[in-house]
């Protein structure tokens, strides 16, 4: 069998080798792949050498832990098991202690050893556990876990009331859409593409920093970069390989949907 | 003010002062009895009708009061319980409605008793207008208890309203100014370190402590040295350059003619963390975090300037609302009113300069030199 395998993601040099040489001792087994020093580079190492774990520090430059294993989760090949997530924090507002016994771990800093320990030996337990009969229910707690964490007010920012209409200037007029028209948001870079039955606007502002002010039960977020109204689509479909696509009622385009999301599109 | 259940809705105590009423008009009852030797059991069911009509007739009134104090037909006293109308309204009313409420007890007596006493038909006006007025009294009586009572009770929900306010304040801004997330970190820092490098761990663990030191006397000192603003902030740039290496590059400005004036402590502390928190600390590549101070005519400008992110768009950063940045324009405005002021803008070059205008003239009178001064003004 080969090692276990890991990608250490924190900015804090002095932490990232703290981290490296405490597992040694714990788990000298354990090949750590990569140290990424921020969020994007966390991502394109973790999709490049596709570790059995991820210890990711949830705020870093760039992009943060969540968001991370959002991305890393997304664009995880499919015929790759997913990686086991350990979340590393100093202090955070919203306890994690739900957590603690489930899917995905986290662990605080300065970081036990004791507690360290704990968490390898989980590891191990989860990475020996045979491989179920189909793909994807071993999978299916951290996928809803990470999905509740990436909904929690830890990542998502309670809002006041939300969005009635999107503010869209086009040269030096701005277009006044109701949300109520808009069929999906899209995420362009830094910028939100808004596309209702017949046209679409550029908004300069991120999908990440629209979204908490979206009425949740109305615009589903199918993808990091995707809201869909969830009242325009006409029906999802699951492909061979459990991949799920939306297909909506005004605009030709098929949207795919994450797995994290996937599990939100099945009979009543 | 704060909120309270519609007075229409819920008359805190109504049953209270149904009970308190027949208590006392029992006691009248038992002082007839005693000092007229009347029949104790006529003088019981005469009393007990005529206070429980008196009690319920004066709940009415209130209850209209409130009611059109909700409306607005009548304005509401200034101070006083929920749906106060004020005394004069209320004093009309009672004098209106107890002789009323006299009479209308009186005939519930009469039907009881089968006796035919003291009613409006009475023989003797004087007994009659006595008994109204001893009635009247009573009431007004009672009303001024429960009235300063109700008064008294509200007062104390607002006190202690404002009092939670003010806990949950401080709490916060202490929260704020002990940093959980950077303590941590700086401790996690620091247990690393200690296996590597213990000589650098001791220096960085003596800038924690004077760090924590500052921050906990900020609260108790209203001023100290410009100096030691400067010497507490490079504690606190000496933790972060541990933690972040050479992401962040720092320098301090202050020029020598300016280190003995007198601020407030701490002032800069909340703009320094706000621009590594949201400026340099979020960008991969790091930058440069600039502390000047100059003087500018009769102001002191203290400036903090980071190579970061910059100001996000059409947020509510540009006009500093996060807590933070609000606690220092709370501050600024005690000390010195509309004389010093705050201003946030984006550095053409990128990054933010925050910028801090104080009045040379008003600013503190050294208190005597504390041990906080003398050890740390470098």
């Amino acid at each position: 069998m080969n090692p276990p395998t890991a990608l250490i993601a924190e900015d804090e040099d002095l932490l990232a080798q703290a981290l490296q040489s405490e597992l040694h001792r714990l788990w000298p087994e354990l090949k750590i792949l990569a140290v990424a020093p921020d969020g994007p580079s966390a991502v394109t190492q973790a999709l490049q050498h596709l570790p059995a774990m991820l210890f990711l520090d949830i705020r870093m430059p760039g992009l943060s832990g969540l968001d991370a294993a959002q991305a890393i989760v997304e664009e995880w090949p499919h015929d790759h098991p997913l990686p086991l997530m350990v979340f590393v924090t100093a202090y955070d507002q919203y306890a994690l202690q739900a957590f603690d016994h489930a899917a995905i771990d986290y662990v605080l800093k300065p970081v036990k050893p004791a507690r360290l320990a704990l968490t390898c030996d989980r590891l191990k337990a989860a990475l020996h556990q045979p491989p179920g009969p189909s793909v994807s229910p071993p999978e299916a707690p951290m996928i809803q876990q990470l999905r509740a964490l990436l909904e929690s007010p830890l990542h998502r920012p309670a809002t006041q009331s939300p969005l009635q209409v999107i503010q869209a200037a086009v040269g030096s007029t701005i277009h006044m859409i109701p949300v109520t028209e808009v069929v999906y948001f899209e995420a362009a870079d830094k910028y939100v593409r808004v596309l209702t039955a017949h046209k679409d606007y550029l908004i300069r502002t991120s999908l990440k920093e629209l979204t908490p002010q979206l009425d949740e039960q109305c615009f589903w977020q199918v993808h990091r970069g995707v809201v869909v109204q969830a009242t325009c689509i006409d029906h999802a479909v699951r492909d061979e390989a459990g991949r799920v696509h939306l297909r909506l009622r005004d605009r030709p385009e098929k949207i795919p949907v994450s797995r994290i999301y996937a599990s939100r599109f099945k009979g009543m | 003010m704060i909120a309270t259940p519609s007075p229409l809705h819920h008359r805190p105590g109504f049953l209270r002062r149904g009970v308190m009423s027949t208590v006392f008009s029992l006691g009248i009852a038992a002082m007839l009895a005693g000092i007229k030797g009347l029949d104790p059991f006529v003088c019981v069911i005469y009393s007990l009708c005529i206070g429980m009509m008196c009690w319920l007739t004066v709940e009415a009134l209130l209850l209209v009061f409130a009611l059109l104090v909700d409306r607005r037909w009548i304005a509401a006293a200034p101070s006083g319980p929920a749906g106060w109308p004020g005394w004069p309204w209320v004093s009309l009313g009672v004098l209106v409605a107890i002789p009323l409420a006299y009479s209308v007890g009186n005939h519930m007596g009469n039907l009881i008793t089968g006796q035919a006493n003291h009613g409006l038909d009475a023989h003797s006006w004087r007994s009659y207008l006595g008994f109204v007025l001893m009635s009247v009294m009573v009431a007004f009586g009672g009303t001024y208890y429960f009235y300063s009572r109700n008064r008294m009770v509200s007062a104390q929900a607002e006190l202690e309203h404002t009092r939670r306010v003010a806990a949950e304040t401080r709490l916060k801004l202490l929260e704020a100014q002990l940093e959980p997330h950077m303590l941590f970190n700086t401790l996690a820092n620091l247990r690393a370190l200690i296996g590597v490098d213990p000589d650098a761990a001791q220096t960085m663990l003596d800038h924690l402590i004077d760090f924590y030191r500052a921050t906990l006397q900020a609260s108790r000192l209203p001023w100290h040295a410009l100096g030691a603003e400067f010497a507490r902030t490079a504690d606190y740039l000496a933790l972060m350059t541990v933690r972040m290496g050479p992401r962040l590059q720092t320098c301090l400005r202050l020029p020598d003619e300016l280190k003995d004036l007198e601020v407030p402590p701490l002032l800069l502390q909340p703009l320094i963390e706000n621009a590594i928190k949201h400026g340099l600390e979020p960008q991969p590549g790091g930058g440069q975090l600039e502390v000047s101070a100059h003087r500018k005519g009769p102001s002191l400008v203290l400036q903090v300037r980071d190579t970061g992110m910059g100001l996000p768009v059409a947020s509510a950063m540009t006009q500093g609302t996060g807590f933070g940045l609000l606690q220092v324009r709370e501050r600024l405005s005690t000390l010195f009113g509309t004389q010093a002021s705050l201003a946030l803008s984006a550095c053409p070059e990128g990054g933010t300069l925050v910028q801090i205008t104080l009045p040379i003239t008003t600013l503190g009178t050294p208190q005597g030199q504390t041990a906080f001064q003398s050890e740390s003004t470098p």
